[in-house]
């Protein structure tokens, strides 16, 4: 038996150092001193200094805080009342096609929902001199896959969720939106917070689509990304790579302290 | 609940991935069907008004014939394919002990461990990515590590190769993988495992008779998370693959943004959205499976 527990330590030490040793070896690089990103020359924080003082990166970055804080509460909604139908609505006629038009954007590369999406909106501007393009058309692009990925997290929940809270209100004959709103709506409500920064963190990291749907002058954080990295490795993207990695780092171990601490008092 | 109200809620998800999503693919599909031009838009209409008044509609499956004819595009389905086959059994090699593990450990640590798995995939995807160029890079993090060992003289050419592409397709969707397996293995019938403990079974075979074929649903479904993105990524073969790393979804964005040729690009995702219809109707029915379990 114990010769197994090593194996099974083995492999979960050999797959988080794959998982992890990139990341890591992208912060510990960013505090070089050398622009030569693999060469050490001495301890520094000036590539730190010089992303602050780069206005082109920070303003995509604000862009894209813009357009993802946008799109992840269009996501909320829209995500929500798609797993409701999928849920709730066992009658529904919309419930199958819904299901599958749900779980295509999950696995669909993104060159096709960009091109796709490019083209929709060209015909439509041609049609009708509207949407222009640029953070408008981002947002609506985004949605359209974030959405899917609100459904899954919302779905979920609302299938696990123990139904007889509802009853029981109906019972005392609280209306059917009533006790959507004061019941059922504070049950699912941190999978409503999980699908939001889900789709924020998919709207911040996209680069195919907004490339494809985005206009001239709406750059966004990823597309500044990807023509800079295009060049070669530059120690100011580490720097950003490491505050992207603490950022998110930090709210995943809130996240996780929060769900622990639920998951204990539910126990009680 | 009032029929109008359900209707409305019913509507509005389906109205926006019809509109936003459905719709658009047509037009992709009309759009393989025209004919480039120079100039602004860079096609010819599917449907023209005549200076006589008479509306036409001319198809052009040129496209499609430049694509069968052009072993360039061939090399890229057939990169495409292999790519995301390879990448998808490394994921299979590397994920499906991890996610056993997992499974295996502790209930308290389960939580913890996963959510390991899951971090790298809140970060950047591109930044990921970059990451990989500093290692593989022939004065990078793993050549330097592999002469300091002595393992080898001079650095070896990874970056810029199809294995730079095959480590970054596996690397990033790892945890896609890992995921849906997880939730098949700790979903498991621990009786029968038992049961073959008593009937003498060793631990090997325990694996191979009882675990192993109880666990192919969540494999399958992992796997098509894996091969589906994989076949159409763009930004792992740009950046880690060399000129000659050939495959659909880079080919596509050369076509559109360098070369400007819109039809070209629109039958090239027609042949990538044929080529994913088999894994996407896979993935589907084993989450179907899944999902009656449930019930």
């Amino acid at each position: 038996m114990s010769k197994l527990r090593w194996l099974q330590i083995t492999v979960l030490l050999l797959g988080f150092a794959f998982l992890y040793i990139p990341m890591i070896s992208l912060i510990v690089y960013s505090f070089n001193e050398s622009r030569l990103v693999t060469v050490w020359a001495g301890f520094s924080t000036k590539w730190y200094s010089e992303l602050m003082d780069n206005r082109q990166l920070l303003g995509a970055a604000w862009l894209s805080i813009k357009i993802g804080f946008l799109n992840a509460c269009l996501s909320v909604i829209l995500g929500t009342l798609a797993a409701i139908v999928l849920v709730r609505f066992r009658r529904s006629r919309m419930r199958k096609p819904l299901d599958v038009m749900v779980a295509a954007p999950l696995v669909m590369p993104d060159i096709i929902i960009g091109l796709s999406l490019l083209l929709l909106f060209v015909s439509l501007e041609n049609l009708m001199g509207w949407p222009e393009r640029g953070q408008l058309t981002v947002i609506l692009a985004h949605s359209t896959f974030s959405m899917a990925y609100v459904t899954v997290v919302v779905r979920s929940r609302l299938v696990s969720m123990d139904r007889s809270l509802e009853e029981a209100a109906m019972d005392l004959g609280a209306r059917p939106l009533w006790v959507f709103f004061t019941v059922t709506l504070p049950i699912i409500a941190p999978s409503l917070v999980a699908g939001w920064l889900l789709a924020f963190t998919l709207s911040m990291d996209d680069l195919v689509v907004a490339s494809f749907v985005s206009g001239p002058g709406a750059t966004t954080l990823p597309m500044m990304v990807y023509s800079s990295v295009r060049l070669g490795v530059s120690p100011q993207i580490n720097a950003l790579a490491s505050i992207i990695i603490l950022v998110v780092s930090v709210a995943v171990l809130i996240a996780g302290i929060l769900m622990y601490r639920q998951e204990k008092r539910l126990r009680h | 609940m009032n029929k109008r109200l359900s209707g409305l809620i019913a509507g509005i998800p389906t109205f926006w991935l019809v509109v936003l999503f459905v719709l658009p693919l047509l037009f992709v599909l009309k759009m393989s069907l025209t004919e480039a031009r120079l100039g602004l838009p860079p096609y010819h209409d599917l449907i023209r008004e005549m200076e006589d008044g008479l509306i036409t509609i001319k198809i052009n499956f040129g496209n499609y014939v430049i694509l069968a004819q052009d072993s360039l595009y061939l090399s890229a389905l057939w990169g495409s394919l292999k790519i995301a086959t390879v990448s998808t059994l490394l994921c299979i090699l590397i994920g499906y002990p991890m996610a056993y593990a997992i499974a295996n450990s502790p209930k308290h640590l389960q939580t913890p461990l996963l959510m390991l798995v899951i971090l790298p995939f809140w970060t950047s995807f591109l930044i990921r990515v970059y990451a990989w160029i500093g290692i593989l890079k022939s004065n990078g993090l793993l050549n330097n590590f592999l002469m300091w060992c002595g393992v080898i003289d001079e650095p070896l050419q990874i970056l810029h190769t199809v294995w730079a592409v095959y480590i970054g397709d596996a690397y990033s969707y790892l945890p896609f993988f890992i995921l849906p397996l997880y939730a098949t293995l700790v979903k498991l019938d621990r009786g029968l495992l038992e049961a073959a403990a008593d009937l003498g079974a060793r631990p090997v075979m325990q694996f191979l008779t009882v675990t192993l074929p109880q666990s192919i649903p969540g494999v399958v479904a992992g796997s098509m998370l894996v091969f589906i993105p994989v076949m159409g990524e763009f930004v792992i073969p740009d950046l880690l693959g060399g000129p000659d790393v050939l495959m659909l979804g880079k080919m596509m964005w050369i076509e559109f943004f360098n070369n400007k040729d819109w039809p070209l690009a629109s039958a090239l995702t027609v042949v990538l959205l044929v080529a994913l219809i088999i894994p996407f109707v896979l993935m589907q029915n084993y989450e179907q499976q899944d999902s009656k379990d449930k019930a």
